[in-house]
């Protein structure tokens, strides 16, 4: 297994770790933490790439995600405090408005 | 152009008293309601010069509707002498029963709305009377319907008089079926509707390929709905609900005679049908039989007088069963003043009584209200056929065919009708005794406001007293003898033509005469009632006629209607399946909103779960 094959299987597990802890944990701090945990293993990934083929996109790409991650945690950082003020919970299982 | 207008006019007063009469008041409704109708009467008679002068008949070609098949279909009027008796007819007594409804119809709110539908009425009889096509004159047929159940309903708040005017239509409706076979068959036959190339078809030497009889008996069924002949007669007496004037224009004088001035129109098929002529002889006898014994123990004064109309209808169809086809147009013509003149008189007593109709409640009137007496006796003893009144020419002759007509004349048919005119003058002269003869039988307040009738009333029952005390001295067999051929005389039979003149008089001034005499005294009459208290109870209850209707008609489609189609179709066959789709979709609705959980973290592993999913699925398959 070579250095690339390596660093993709991480990006992959970052991801999935990421993915698993949306799902399962009700934290919705955690829930955030695992967002960015997703996105990193997106940047490992490109980068590991942008190395392998000896080009700069995927490398410029990163920039870009991190900027978008950057704006997110903007947002939902302040939305969570509100929520966090309403409610005094940041259990997300207690946010079931649009129940059918 | 003349004869467009004739029933046009009427038209334009249904148009003008329908839309505005409301607004512009009763003086305004009065002049158009009765004003056009009376110009339509001077058209009328300029036409009826006309045709005098030129001897051919007018005919105006309007409009062609649709042309295909042979001839093309046109409204097309057509002003020949029998169209000009029924013209004249229609439009002259109309006109008298219009400006009597200005005195009749005067504190009613719905003043305009009556002189609208009245002037409906006008326009299509008009129309019936004057269509040169079978097919205008069913527009008109059916439009005169029409006007009859607006006008029977036309005090609709009360559901008794609505239900009477719902009767009337839907009774109607079985005989306008058998009159639309007819037509479909006509047309089939002969290829067209124009009633002269009927006529001239079936008078020429070799008549169309279809069974005279058959076609002859299927009008002659929309005949007896039209003209309340059995088994169809039953709206006529409940039609009494209706305004008294709308009784005598149209369940007297002119709509209900439409079925005999149809057969008339198209005798050429009945000359063919003997056995045709036979069944119309017979329903025709025996409804003129049926009707008058009904006549005698009726107590309202407007029932009688139905019953009596019925049984004048009969004789009319005995008439054109025997062939004497202008005599039945002749008998039309004298009952039109007569009957109208009784039914105005009547409403003229009923305006006098405050709204009673029960001749119990009556007597003791003719001192009274002398004007409503004298023309009411006169008609009276006109209808009795008491000569030299107008009704005594042409019961003679029904009576004289009856016995004489060579194409089915015969003694028991006399028989039948001497008897039935013997009732008409006791019944008719039982009504006269105990509406104007006797003590007062009327509570003291009735009493206090009996009060004779305004000049409007009174001035029209002058003029068709007159008509009925006159009138037969018109000869219209002989001049309606260019179209209808009187009927050849069974061989022998002419040294018996001075016996039934004499006969007749004598049964009239029997009728007179019994009633007098049973009638004069009250006391004759509840003893005899007494004796025959069962026969007396039949005829009071009409023969359970309706009764049986309703046993053996209505209450078993009512079943099936609401069983069957209510139940079983409305409700379970085409409710249920709605409701039970409906039901589907809520149910599986039910179950899919669990899913809705609201949350976040479950919508996720679904589309996680759908992501891998499809994942594998395209890798896979």
């Amino acid at each position: 297994m070579d250095k690339t094959q390596l660093l993709v299987v991480v990006g992959g597990l970052l991801f999935s770790i990421g993915l698993a802890g949306i799902v399962v944990r009700r934290n919705a701090l955690v829930m955030l933490m695992c967002m960015e945990l997703m996105l990193n293993g997106v940047n490992l990934t490109l980068v590991s790439f942008a190395q392998r083929t000896a080009t700069s996109e995927g490398a410029v790409l990163v920039f870009l995600v991190f900027v978008v991650a950057g704006a997110e945690i903007a947002i939902a950082i302040p939305i969570l405090l509100l929520l966090a003020r309403a409610r005094k919970t940041l259990d997300v299982q207690a946010y079931a408005e649009l129940k059918g | 152009m003349k004869l467009l207008l004739i029933p046009l006019l009427p038209f334009a007063g249904f148009v003008i008293n329908g839309l505005v009469g409301r607004r512009l008041g009763r003086a305004f409704v009065s002049v158009v309601g009765c004003g056009l109708p009376l110009v339509s009467f001077a058209l009328a008679l300029l036409s009826f010069r006309e045709l005098s002068a030129g001897g051919t008949p007018l005919v105006e070609v309007v409009y062609t509707w649709a042309a295909f098949g042979g001839q093309p279909f046109e409204v097309a009027f057509q002003f020949d002498r029998l169209s000009a008796v029924m013209t004249l007819i229609v439009t002259g007594i109309g006109s008298l029963i219009h400006v009597y409804s200005t005195g009749y119809m005067k504190d009613d709110p719905g003043y305009g709305r009556y002189f609208a539908y009245l002037n409906l009425f006008l326009f299509f009889m008009l129309l019936l009377v004057l269509g040169k096509s079978l097919l205008v004159l069913f527009t008109g047929w059916e439009g005169v319907g029409l006007a009859s159940y607006l006008l029977i309903g036309f005090w609709f708040e009360d559901a008794d008089k609505a239900r009477a005017g719902k009767k009337a239509f839907i009774t109607n409706r079985v005989g306008d079926a058998g009159f639309l076979l007819g037509m479909f068959l006509l047309y089939q036959a002969v290829g067209t509707l124009d009633m002269q190339a009927i006529d001239a078809a079936f008078a020429s030497g070799s008549p169309p390929a279809v069974s005279a009889s058959l076609v002859g008996i299927l009008l002659f069924i929309g005949a007896c709905g039209k003209s309340a002949q059995i088994p169809l007669h039953v709206w006529l007496p409940d039609a009494m609900a209706g305004p008294t004037p709308v009784s005598a224009l149209i369940h007297a004088a002119t709509m209900v005679t439409a079925g005999v001035y149809m057969t008339a129109r198209l005798s050429p098929i009945y000359v063919l049908a003997a056995d045709a002529s036979h069944v119309i002889a017979t329903v025709g006898a025996a409804t003129a039989f049926f009707a008058a014994t009904v006549a005698i123990a009726q107590n309202d004064i407007k029932k009688v007088l139905a019953y009596s109309t019925i049984s004048q209808l009969g004789f009319m169809f005995v008439a054109i069963g025997v062939g004497a086809y202008g005599v039945a147009i002749f008998h039309l013509y004298t009952h039109a003043f007569f009957k109208a003149c009784l039914f105005l008189g009547a409403g003229s007593v009923i305006h006098a009584m405050s709204g009673e109709q029960d001749v119990r409640k009556m007597g003791g009137l003719a001192r009274r209200i002398p004007v409503t007496f004298v023309t009411f006796a006169i008609a009276t003893a006109a209808i009795a056929g008491i000569p030299p009144l107008a009704g005594f020419f042409s019961k003679d002759e029904i009576l004289w065919f009856a016995l004489g007509s060579a194409s089915g004349g015969s003694p028991l048919l006399f028989a039948v009708m001497a008897v039935t005119a013997l009732l008409t003058a006791f019944y008719m002269f039982r009504l006269l005794w105990l509406t104007f003869f006797g003590a007062p039988r009327m509570s003291a307040e009735a009493s206090h406001h009996v009060h004779e009738s305004p000049a409007s009333m009174t001035g029209v029952l002058v003029v068709l007293a007159v008509g009925s005390a006159v009138g037969g001295f018109l000869s219209i067999p002989h001049y309606l003898e260019p179209m209808f051929a009187l009927p050849a005389l069974k061989e022998g039979v002419e040294s018996l033509e001075h016996p039934v003149v004499y006969l007749s008089v004598a049964i009239a001034l029997t009728g007179l005469a019994g009633a007098w005499h049973v009638f004069g005294d009250l006391r004759r009459a509840e003893a005899l009632r007494a004796r025959f208290a069962a026969v007396y109870g039949v005829l009071a209850a009409k023969y359970y006629v309706d009764e049986l209707y309703d046993a053996l008609l209505a209450r078993p489609l009512t079943w099936i209607s609401k069983k069957v189609f209510l139940d079983l179709g409305d409700r379970a066959l085409i409710d249920g399946t709605l409701d039970g789709m409906a039901r589907l979709a809520r149910r599986t609705a039910g179950v899919l909103a669990r899913v809705q959980t609201g949350q976040l973290q479950l919508y996720l592993l679904l589309a996680l779960a759908g992501v891998v999913g499809s994942l594998w699925w395209t890798s896979h398959v």
